[in-house]
C-alpha cells in the first residue's frame, strides 16, 4: 500500500511490544495459576517446574505475536491526516482527515509510565470504540502528534470564528413546580417495588419471625379469629382481595412517586451563553449544559396516560459526549404550548399549519398487522392439534380454547396496524416531522442538514409490494419511515441528501 | 427491480473469495457431521445431508446471487452501497459527514487481491458503512479521493 505524496512512515517504540506482551500475559496468569496449583501435590520442585515452563512459554509466544503486530503496525502523519497500517494476517489501513478530530486523549498505566511510554487516542465523532490508538509511543514523541493536530485545529477554528455571544446572562426557561413533580410521579406509577417486596420476602424470609411458607402454621394463626373471617364466606374474601389490590395499588403509586422526586425535584432549564442548563435532582443533583450547536434532534412523547390528560415529555438528542447519555429532558412533563418555545429556543422547529402530513401505505399496515399474528396462529393450531390427539377428553379438551391465542394475536395484530396507519410524516425545508403512535404518542423533529446518513431497505415481501422503508442516520438515536411507496423513498431520499449536502459535518457541530 | 444499472460492479473476484469462503466452512462442517454419523448408532446415517446442502447453496448459488445484487454509486458528493438478496439495503454517506475511513483486507482477500473500503459516520445508524470486494487499488483510489473531499469540505 504505497502511496504517492508520503510523508516518513514511523513505527510506534520498540519497547512498547515488551509491554504488550506483558500486558498479553495478564489474561493467562489464571490459568497458569490453576494449572500450578493442580500439582501442589507433587512437591515444591514440581511447582516451580511446571510454573517456569508455562510462564516462560507463554511469555514466549507473546513476545513473539507482540513482536510481529509491531512490525506491521505503521504510522503515518500526512498534510492532511494520520494514517494506521496494521494487522498481521488481515490488513487494515486507516485514514483519519485532521478535521474530524476532536480529541487527543494520552494515557499511562504505571508500567508505561517506567518505560516512560504513553498511548495517544484520537477520538473522531464516530461511535463508540472506533476511536484510533497508537500503543505505545515515547512521551516527547505523543506531544508532537498532539501539537500537530491541536496546531491544525487552532488554524481552523481561527478561520470561522464562532460569534462570540457577549455577557453571561442566564434566562428562565421551564421548571417543575412540587406539584407537577407529584402528578409525573403518579404517572409514572411501578409495580417494580412489589415484586422487589416479593423477592425479599422470598430471599430473606430468615429474618420475619415465623415461617412464611409454613401452610399449617397459618391454617392454625386462621383457626383463632381467622375462623370467624374464613366464616363470612363470599363477601368478606371479596373485600379482602379489594383491600390487597388497594394496598398494592398504593405502594406502586408512593413507589412512582418516590423515585419521580427523587430525579426531578426542582428541575429547572435555563438559557445561558453556552446553550441550555439543566439542573435537577433532590439528594444527587445534577447539572448539564447542552450546547444548542450540538443538539441534534428534538423528541416530544406521551404514554398512553399522560396524553389521555394532555401532557408532555420533551427531550433532546445532542451530540455532547461528555453530558453521557444522548437523550435529554428538557420537560419532563409539560403542555404543548410549554414546549412549543422550549424546542424554538434549542433550533427545532416545532410542527407548524402549512406542514403536510402524509401516511404510509396501507397495505404495509396489513402486512405488519398479518405478521404479528403468526405466532399465535401457530398456538392455536397447536391447541387444536392436541385436543385431538393427545388427550381427547381431557381437562384442556374445552371447545373455546383454541380460539383464546387467536384473539390475542387478533388484538395485538389490530393495534399493530392502528398504529402504522396513525403514522404520519411531513417534511419541509429544515425538518424531517415523524409523527407515530395510536394510543401513545411520539413526534421526532429532525433537522434535515445534521443527518449523517440515508438508507433505504425492504424485505422480500415489501418489495413485491413496492414498499421500502427509508431511515436516517442521526447522531444518537435511529429515525425511520416503514412502508412507503418506493418512489416515494426514492424521493424522500434525494431531498435529504441534497440538504445534507450544503455543509460539512465540522461547520454544523 | 432496483435500478442496479446505474451501479458500478464489483470486482468479478469478489465471487472466487465468496465461493472460496464457502467451501471452507463445507470443509469444517461435512467431516463433522460424517463424524457424527459414525459415532450415532442409533440415529439414522443422514446428518452428512444438511451440510451438503448447505455448501451447495453456499457455494454453488449464493456467490452469484450475491455478487450481483451487490454494487456502488461513487458520485463527487457521496457514495451510495447496495446490497442483500433477500433483504435490500441501499445506503447513502454524503463526504462531508464522513469521519475516518479504513481499507481492511481479510487473508483471503489478500489472496486475491481485492479489499473492503469501510466510512465511519457520526450517526447511530450505519456508524460504519463497509463496501466489499473492491480492488485494492480501487478501493485505495475511493479513500484518497474521500479523503480529500473530506478535508476540501471541511476548510
Amino acid at each position: 500500500m504505497t502511496e504517492a505524496r508520503s510523508s516518513q512512515a514511523r513505527r510506534t517504540d520498540p519497547r512498547g511490544f515488551v509491554l504488550k506482551a506483558i500486558e498479553g500475559l495478564k489474561s493467562a496468569i489464571l490459568p497458569v495459576a490453576v494449572l500450578v496449583f493442580t500439582r501442589v501435590d507433587d512437591g515444591v520442585q514440581a511447582v516451580l517446574l511446571v510454573s517456569l515452563v508455562a510462564g516462560g512459554g507463554l511469555l514466549l509466544v507473546s513476545l513473539l505475536v507482540a513482536y510481529l503486530n509491531w512490525t506491521r503496525l505503521t504510522y503515518r502523519v500526512d498534510a492532511s491526516d494520520i494514517r494506521v497500517e496494521s494487522g498481521l494476517l488481515s490488513r487494515q489501513a486507516r485514514s483519519v482527515p485532521f478535521e474530524r478530530i476532536q480529541d487527543v486523549a494520552m494515557t499511562q498505566g504505571p508500567l508505561a509510565r517506567l518505560f516512560g511510554l504513553v498511548e495517544l487516542t484520537f477520538d473522531t465523532g464516530a461511535g463508540a470504540g472506533e476511536d484510533i490508538s497508537l500503543a505505545y509511543l515515547r512521551e516527547a514523541e505523543a506531544e508532537r502528534l498532539r501539537a500537530v493536530v491541536r496546531d491544525f485545529r487552532r488554524e481552523a477554528a481561527m478561520a470561522e470564528a464562532p460569534v462570540e455571544e457577549s455577557g453571561d446572562t442566564s434566562r428562565f426557561l421551564f421548571g417543575m413546580t412540587p406539584g407537577r413533580v407529584l402528578i409525573l410521579g403518579i404517572f409514572n406509577f411501578s409495580l417494580v417495588a412489589i415484586a422487589a417486596a416479593g423477592g425479599f420476602l422470598a430471599q430473606y424470609d430468615d429474618f420475619l419471625p415465623f415461617d412464611l411458607w409454613d401452610l399449617e402454621g397459618w391454617r392454625e394463626r386462621l383457626a383463632g379469629p381467622g375462623a370467624w373471617l374464613a366464616g363470612l364466606g363470599v363477601v368478606a374474601q371479596a373485600i379482602g382481595i379489594a383491600a390487597l389490590i388497594l394496598v398494592l395499588g398504593i405502594v406502586g403509586v408512593a413507589t412512582g412517586i418516590v423515585r419521580t422526586a427523587l430525579k426531578q425535584w426542582n428541575f429547572r432549564l435555563e438559557r445561558t451563553d453556552k446553550g441550555l442548563r439543566r439542573r435537577r435532582g433532590m439528594f444527587t443533583k445534577t447539572d448539564v449544559t447542552l450546547p444548542v450547536r450540538r443538539v441534534q434532534a428534538g423528541i416530544v412523547a406521551a404514554r398512553m396516560r399522560e396524553k389521555l390528560f394532555g401532557w408532555q415529555n420533551a427531550g433532546l438528542v445532542s451530540l455532547a459526549a461528555d453530558a453521557g447519555a444522548s437523550n435529554h429532558d428538557i420537560a419532563p412533563l409539560a403542555r404543548w404550548e410549554e414546549v412549543r418555545p422550549l424546542l424554538e429556543e434549542a433550533g427545532i422547529q416545532p410542527p407548524h399549519h402549512l406542514l403536510s402530513w402524509h401516511r404510509v401505505a396501507r397495505a404495509h399496515a396489513w402486512l405488519w398487522a398479518g405478521w404479528r399474528l403468526r405466532w399465535w396462529i401457530v398456538l392455536s393450531l397447536i391447541c387444536f392439534g392436541a385436543q385431538r390427539i393427545v388427550e381427547p377428553g381431557g381437562p384442556l379438551s374445552l371447545a373455546w380454547l383454541p380460539a383464546v391465542p387467536l384473539i390475542i394475536g387478533l388484538i395485538k395484530g389490530l393495534r399493530t396496524f392502528f398504529a402504522i396507519r396513525a403514522t404520519r410524516y411531513a417534511l419541509d425545508e429544515v425538518q424531517l416531522y415523524v409523527r407515530s403512535g395510536w394510543l401513545s404518542r411520539r413526534l421526532e423533529l429532525v433537522p434535515r442538514e445534521k443527518l449523517h446518513s440515508v438508507t433505504i431497505g425492504s424485505g422480500p415481501v415489501g418489495r413485491r409490494l413496492g414498499l421500502a422503508s427509508l431511515s436516517v442516520g442521526v447522531a444518537g438515536t435511529v429515525v425511520a419511515i416503514d412502508g412507503l411507496p418506493r418512489d416515494r423513498a426514492m424521493h424522500l431520499r434525494e431531498q435529504l441528501l441534497s440538504s445534507m449536502r450544503r455543509r460539512d459535518f465540522s461547520h454544523l457541530n | 427491480m432496483d435500478e442496479p444499472r446505474h451501479l458500478t460492479p464489483l470486482d468479478p473476484r469478489y465471487r472466487r473469495v465468496l465461493v472460496i469462503r464457502a467451501l471452507i466452512w463445507a470443509a469444517v462442517l461435512i467431516p463433522a457431521a460424517l463424524i457424527a454419523d459414525l459415532a450415532l448408532d442409533e440415529f439414522p446415517n443422514i446428518i452428512w445431508i444438511a451440510p451438503v446442502i448447505l455448501a451447495v447453496v453456499q457455494a454453488g448459488i449464493l456467490p452469484q446471487r450475491r455478487y450481483r445484487s451487490r454494487g456502488y454509486a461513487m458520485t463527487s458528493e457521496e457514495l451510495r452501497t447496495v446490497q442483500g438478496v433477500w433483504n435490500h439495503w441501499d445506503i447513502t454517506v454524503p463526504f462531508g459527514r464522513v469521519q475516518h475511513l479504513d481499507v481492511h483486507q481479510g487473508p483471503l482477500e489478500r489472496a486475491n487481491g481485492i479489499a473492503t473500503l469501510i466510512l465511519h459516520t457520526a450517526g447511530t445508524e450505519a456508524s460504519s458503512v463497509s463496501l466489499e470486494g473492491l480492488a485494492l487499488e480501487d478501493a485505495l483510489t475511493m479513500r484518497d479521493t474521500i479523503r480529500d473531499e473530506v478535508q476540501a469540505r471541511s476548510r
